[in-house]
């Protein structure tokens, strides 16, 4: 599955560490995700969703 | 900063203390056994003091899985015992079949649990190259 995740943390600054702390997860894991290595679960996906204010869809496509 | 999550740090003074616990009941049990050899129930009971923390050990590999919060990690860990448990099963399928047909030497059983943790090195490897 392909992501925004990198785009959207670099148009607010903010450092992998940043959002994972937004997030609740560990640093590992925003890399994962941003990396295509881990795909998240639907409640994570929705979090970063409502962290970006965005439709899921608009950040995670199939791919 | 701590790049452990909380659950790793619990997981790892566990496993610690655990083995620490393994190395004085193995010595400590050896030394009894050679000095004077028990018998009947205290043979039995003193002979499965060093399996206790390795079966601790088992078992705070299982709670570290329930109390991580962290799905990323949960997963990476779950693969990495997956495949240590895989690892295990493999060869001590072929090694009882080989010994069965008197083919190789026999080993003692507390052998799995080696494998098991060898198996774990080699999650972690396949967790490094994964994708």
């Amino acid at each position: 599955m392909k992501n925004r995740l990198k785009v959207l943390r670099a148009e607010r600054d903010w450092s992998q560490g940043d959002l994972a702390e937004r997030l609740e997860v560990s640093r590992q894991s925003v890399n994962a995700i941003e990396t295509g290595r881990y795909d998240p679960s639907l409640p994570l996906a929705f979090r970063i969703a409502k962290l970006f204010e965005l439709p899921v869809e608009a950040i995670f496509e199939a791919g | 900063m701590s790049t452990r999550s909380p659950a790793q740090r619990r997981y790892n003074k566990r496993v610690i203390g655990l083995s620490l616990a393994y190395a004085a009941a193995l010595v400590g049990v050896s030394l009894v056994f050679r000095d004077s050899p028990p018998s009947g129930p205290i043979a039995w009971g003193l002979a499965l003091l060093p399996a206790l923390p390795l079966v601790g050990i088992f078992i705070a590999m299982g709670r570290y899985l329930v109390e991580e919060g962290d799905e990323y990690l949960r997963a990476v860990e779950s693969r990495k015992a997956l495949i240590a448990t895989g690892f295990m099963l493999i060869v001590t399928t072929c090694w009882g079949f080989l010994q069965s047909f008197d083919q190789v030497p026999r080993v003692d059983f507390y052998w799995a649990a080696i494998l098991w943790f060898g198996g774990l090195g080699l999650g972690g490897c396949a967790n490094r190259f994964a994708k």
